[in-house]
């Protein structure tokens, strides 16, 4: 009798790591514009070398300069972001939970939120000045959208089974909103975080771009200007670590919160 | 503590906005201490009349009552739910601790009972687990403690066990039984397993298909406590006929019309 092995299928859906290539990607990326630039094919007012923009970079941590323009920027997107996300889980949590706030609020949020953002700037500018209230607002309401709708969302899709089990164990209004519905809204939440983060770092640096005369945004407009190629660099640098940072604080703090997702 | 179930009629509307009749006409009494299964064919509605007596649905007509002592801080039932419904976010202890939460009990207070009825359910050593980290059996042991947690003067269970495998179904069948010789609460057990029903209950409702109306209520003439054995009995077999007659045709006529 003829024998037929079982192939082994499984090798069609194994998915291998390959921690070698991943960090020589970003390598193998610097070091091939460090040659270009030092052959002198690439002049450096275009690009300048990673060493140099590293250099420049120390230079002017050293300086304080850096760091004044960062701690502009930051305070800009902390004070506007803490605030777009307090009213959006407010309000999200509001229209998620009382019939007439989601009556108001549906058609409200659909008029308004496909307006970019930004494009509000020159009206907040002639609201509250050009000062940093105007930068500030932007950001709030850029943050703001993202963080009510995914609130929202997130509270209309409460398990019922669990709004049925809290009922029926004596959970009155008040009681679901805080052991049911915010809870289940939590990761919903953590995601409008984190969509949050990437949109005000965008409406930081485009409000400053505007209409600033410090933080990081600024700091790239007025290098472009001065034809300082390599300050650019640095400053387009430090946004990329800013928005790495900040996801991964996000990352951080969700899996605190949401303890009951680890597996 | 006795339930009363007076004439009661459930409606609901539709998508169409036609009305379509759930029950019709229930008359049921369960006595006190009494270990009551509610059986019939798929949408019966036999989870609708453990939702009424729950009070999480309202009947259209007739009346659901209570009879007996009742505390002020107990509450008349609870419910254990077939797909648990425990909260992902609490673990085991808190988990249980939820009925008395809304109760008010004082948190050291609330810890104490919780972890009495969490031995007394062989979670012991579990309390700080997520439900996630649970298995199916484990997870609803927990249902089963929240629910006794309240100490409820009738425990309210909608299919309990048919979302476990069927060793573990069996199991805990003589768990909750020897849980409820210690207890002596008024069960009203809703199942879909004829077995199931004959061997824990003290007598059996069996209901028609859609409209639900009870069609015969038949007593379980076997002893307590019920052991394996008794699954050989005669009259746990004439018992387990008995109702399969009952319900067959009508289950075959809720199969060509395809109802759910």
């Amino acid at each position: 009798m003829k024998l037929v092995r079982v192939p082994d299928r499984a090798r069609a859906l194994e998915r291998r790591e390959h921690p070698i290539a991943r960090v020589l990607g970003v390598l193998g990326l610097l070091v091939l514009w460090e040659a270009l630039t030092r052959t002198g094919w690439v002049p450096a007012l275009f690009l300048p070398s990673p060493l140099g923009v590293l250099a420049a970079g120390v230079d002017m941590l050293r300086t304080g300069e850096l760091l004044t323009h960062l701690v502009t920027s930051l305070g800009r997107i902390l004070l506007g972001f803490g605030l777009g996300a307090l009213g959006g889980v407010s309000v999200g949590l509001a229209v998620g939970v009382f019939s007439q706030a989601e009556a108001v609020g549906n058609p409200l949020s659909a008029a308004t939120f496909p307006i970019p953002k930004i494009a509000l700037l020159p009206l907040l500018i002639l609201w509250l000045g050009i000062g940093e209230a105007s930068k500030v607002a932007v950001i709030m309401l850029g943050v703001f959208f993202p963080m009510a709708i995914n609130t929202y969302t997130g509270v209309r899709h409460a398990d019922s089974q669990l709004l049925r089990a809290a009922v029926s164990f004596g959970a009155g209004r008040w009681s679901l909103i805080r052991k049911v519905m915010l809870p289940s809204a939590l990761p919903m939440i953590f995601a409008g975080l984190k969509l949050g983060a990437g949109t005000s770092l965008l409406l930081l640096v485009a409000a400053e771009m505007i209409a600033a005369n410090s933080g990081i945004g600024y700091l790239i407009l007025n290098a472009q200007n001065l034809m300082e190629t390599t300050t650019l660099m640095v400053g387009i640098v430090l946004l990329s670590l800013l928005g790495l940072v900040s996801h991964w604080l996000l990352t951080r703090l969700e899996r605190v919160a949401i303890p009951w997702k680890r597996v | 503590m006795r339930v009363l179930l007076d004439d009661v009629t459930k409606a609901y509307a539709d998508r169409s906005g036609r009305a379509v009749e759930a029950l019709a006409g229930v008359s049921i009494t369960a006595e006190d201490e009494e270990l009551l299964a509610i059986v019939g064919p798929s949408g019966c509605g036999k989870s609708t009349l453990l939702n009424m007596v729950a009070g999480l649905l309202a009947p259209s007509a007739g009346s659901i009552a209570f009879e007996g002592e009742l505390p002020a801080a107990r509450p008349p039932t609870a419910m254990v739910f077939q797909e648990f419904a425990l909260f992902p976010w609490r673990t085991v202890q808190t988990n249980v601790e939820l009925g008395l939460e809304e109760r008010g009990l004082p948190a050291a207070e609330r810890r104490v009972v919780a972890r009495r009825f969490i031995e007394l359910t062989g979670l012991g050593g579990f309390e700080g687990k997520y439900p996630h980290q649970l298995s199916g059996g484990m997870r609803q042991r927990v249902g089963i403690a929240r629910a006794l947690a309240v100490d409820p003067a009738v425990l309210l269970m909608d299919e309990p066990f048919s979302a476990l495998d069927a060793q573990t179904r069996q199991l805990m069948q003589e768990e909750l039984l020897a849980t409820w010789e210690r207890t002596r609460k008024t069960i009203l057990y809703v199942t879909h397993n004829i077995h199931e029903a004959v061997w824990m209950a003290d007598r059996v409702v069996v209901l028609s298909r859609r409209p639900g109306r009870v069609l015969e209520i038949v007593p379980i003439e076997l002893k307590r406590p019920r052991t394996e054995a008794m699954l050989g009995e005669p009259a746990f077999v004439r018992a387990v006929e008995r109702i399969w007659a009952l319900i067959k045709s009508q289950a075959q006529a809720a199969l060509r019309e395809g109802v759910a």
